[in-house]
């Protein structure tokens, strides 16, 4: 689909949340009106006057206009994060966006012409931000990351020259968190696989579907105790399951016991969580010894970044059936996914879609509206991101 | 006890132990082993001392009058809405169920179906499957936290359905036959009014004449378009037809389902839709809770034959 389409199709679904396309016919009439009156409600929030229609603004206040636009300090994104489609008018009113997706220019030769004085960039979790970007950006002074990880900025290169950076903070902490006890139960009771089972006709032509797996009773690991992980081992706990954990530092304020390796974590549990970020110390973390102390009664659940469990291996043991399944939302080469997963039934696969709600998008944007807002004032930033 | 006769209309689903339990200690009469299924209760009629039901094979009057030595229906199953018990009573036969070691499973499921239908696990699943995330990202989905989650009976289930959404910081309201004063939650005396302040609406109570096609068209209607319908009670609950015309018109957000009407049929309609979860009335279907169940069916049976108090009586 042409990114044009995928934005649209993006904010259709965003601002009709029953926008499908097979009642296309039905909701006409109200899209119809939905879309007059975001017309013009976008009219009035674009001009600062308080007039109702553009065609009403006379030169003066055009020109008054323009100057407020010259006033207000430069943002650049080199890519539009989706939740920054999705609630612009709330960027545009305070900061003048640099859009170098929109210009027939190379990117180099863009960041040369148009952003050697920019100071801010606001950047995708897929826009790497390297040496190679910021040598392009001379007088950049701060990144802010629409996303939680910042495992795709340079932070060694970014101290090096000045630059702060800001992530998003636990702006989505309650709908990942929701994701990865979803999967886990989805997994553990096989709920995609048997919803698959009922919509093939198979449950009155083969029978019952295989019993799964109790949840309750279950020992849960949790790998990364931050925000996320957090709000993960609140969710389980009230369906009976024993939770420990592994973090970085031990939380003592909080009752759960506490593992010094994953490994130790592993061979302690039924189910790991992998809820923390991504670091040259967290690559490849769940690796063979991991998956193997975890054992063939073992599920795994990731809602951090792919790289953190050595693919190739989780596959291999999935394959042979040392560990009993996995929920992924994320993966090594997305959006490629390894083909042995295609066709298994304990796995359940998910589009690195844990942040992809309304209310997070809102708060995502707040989040980086605000660190911004902060920057430019000389304030301290509100989620500076460390590590 | 194993001259004792007991009766099983359906084998208990996927799991053997029950059926090889009730071998080591009595001789089970297995109707679906036979052809002539009216002639095999005549022969049998009057050894059936006891009779093994399940959610969807119960035991009706005429069943039960045509055993005159049947003295206990013992049912792998929490709901006991496909056995008479009015007969039951009339004639002085003990009916137990299976409460209790079902309800964490059963409320497990009643979240996982709502996470699954707001969040659109399976259809994401399926996304991922076919290679359509190769060509663009997925949709927005719909937040599960704070939502305002309605019950519909607050019993064992009911409850810790309540406990599971609070976790999620979700509002609790409900609907019961009386007011729980003691539990913090908001009530509601009327069905509709429930549906009508609530975003995820979950049927937890028992099937009764009175809860029959508790779910009807005005309910629906008052749940409305962003609103999701969870049933994990009985099929029966939900005037199926409108629940279908409701989902394929938009008027309803979504369904997460694990009953239905006439089990094992799902109607057609709704396997195109993107808004639904449908399971095969799995809420109890783990392997450590169906060898919970069968513990109880046969703890029971066990009880009654050595004249001790039952384990789970209904009756």
């Amino acid at each position: 689909m042409e990114l044009i389409e995928r934005i649209l199709m993006e904010w259709k679904s965003l601002f009709y949340p029953h926008f499908r396309p097979h009642h296309k016919n039905l909701e006409e009439p109200e899209r119809k009106k939905k879309k007059e009156k975001r017309k013009k409600t976008r009219l009035c929030s674009s001009n600062n006057l308080g007039t109702k229609s553009k065609t009403n603004l006379g030169s003066h206040s055009e020109s008054l206009m323009a100057q407020q636009l010259q006033n207000l300090p430069d943002v650049l994104i080199i890519k539009p994060p989706p939740a920054f489609i999705s609630f612009e008018s709330d960027f545009t009113q305070k900061f003048k966006i640099l859009r170098a997706w929109k210009s027939p220019l190379p990117l180099d030769q863009f960041l040369t012409k148009h952003a050697q004085s920019v100071q801010a960039l606001l950047c995708r979790a897929v826009t790497p931000v390297n040496a190679d970007l910021l040598q392009l950006l001379p007088a950049l002074k701060l990144v802010v990351t629409v996303s939680t990880g910042a495992n795709h900025v340079d932070k060694a290169e970014c101290r090096r020259r000045g630059i702060a950076v800001a992530n998003a903070g636990n702006a989505y902490s309650e709908d990942v968190a929701d994701i990865a006890v979803g999967l886990f139960i989805d997994v553990n009771r096989r709920i995609s696989a048997a919803d698959w089972y009922v919509r093939r006709g198979l449950w009155s032509s083969k029978g019952d579907y295989p019993l799964s797996s109790k949840i309750g009773g279950k020992r849960v690991g949790i790998v990364g105790l931050g925000s996320i992980g957090y709000e993960v081992a609140k969710r389980l706990e009230a369906f009976g399951c024993k939770i420990s954990y592994n973090s970085r530092s031990e939380r003592p304020s909080l009752s759960y016991p506490f593992y010094s390796n994953v490994c130790e974590l592993a061979a302690n549990n039924d189910a790991l969580i992998i809820c923390c970020a991504l670091t040259d110390q967290t690559r490849h973390m769940i690796n063979k010894e991991v998956l193997s102390a975890l054992g063939k009664d073992g599920v795994i659940v990731n809602i951090g970044r792919g790289a953190i469990i050595d693919e190739k291996e989780l596959v291999k043991c999935l394959v042979n059936g040392e560990i009993r399944g996995a929920g992924l939302d994320v993966f090594e080469n997305e959006p490629h996914i390894p083909k042995d997963l295609v066709a298994m039934d304990n796995v359940v696969l998910s589009p690195h879609k844990s942040v992809y709600t309304l209310e997070s998008f809102k708060r995502g944007s707040e989040v980086m509206i605000a660190n911004l807002e902060a920057f430019f004032s000389n304030k301290p930033l509100i989620t500076p991101a460390y590590g | 006890m194993d001259s004792i006769d007991v009766f099983m209309q359906v084998p208990t689903s996927i799991s053997a132990y029950l059926e090889q339990e009730l071998d080591k200690r009595f001789n089970v009469l297995k109707l679906w082993t036979v052809p002539n299924k009216t002639q095999f209760i005549k022969d049998n009629s009057s050894s059936i001392r006891a009779i093994v039901g399940h959610g969807g094979a119960g035991a009706d009057a005429e069943l039960i009058d045509s055993l005159p030595n049947l003295e206990i229906i013992s049912s792998f199953s929490v709901g006991t809405d496909k056995i008479d018990l009015k007969k039951c009573k009339e004639k002085g036969i003990r009916v137990t169920n299976t409460p209790d070691v079902l309800t964490d499973d059963v409320a497990d499921i009643a979240i996982g179906l709502a996470l699954a239908v707001m969040r659109r696990l399976c259809e994401s699943d399926r996304y991922v499957r076919s290679g359509q995330w190769k060509k663009g990202n997925y949709k927005l989905t719909t937040k599960f936290t704070g939502k305002t989650v309605g019950i519909i009976g607050l019993g064992r289930i009911g409850k810790a359905v309540a406990k599971r959404a609070e976790a999620f910081s979700c509002p609790i309201a409900y609907f019961s036959r009386t007011e729980k004063p003691e539990l913090k939650y908001k009530y509601y005396p009327t069905v509709v009014e429930l549906a009508s302040n609530c975003d995820v609406l979950v049927v937890a109570c028992p099937l009764t004449e009175e809860t029959r096609h508790i779910i009807n068209r005005e309910v629906i209607d008052a749940l409305g378009p962003k609103g999701v319908l969870i049933n994990i009670g009985r099929g029966h609950h939900v005037d199926e037809p409108e629940l279908v015309s409701a989902l394929l018109e938009g008027r309803l957000g979504g369904a997460g389902l694990d009953v239905y009407q006439n089990e094992p049929e799902v109607p057609e309609q709704l396997f195109g839709l993107e808004n639904m979860v449908l399971l095969p009335h799995a809420g109890s279907g783990t392997t450590e809770t169906r060898n919970a169940m069968a513990d109880l069916v046969i703890g029971n049976l066990e009880a009654h034959f050595l004249n001790k108090p039952l384990l789970t009586p209904v009756v």
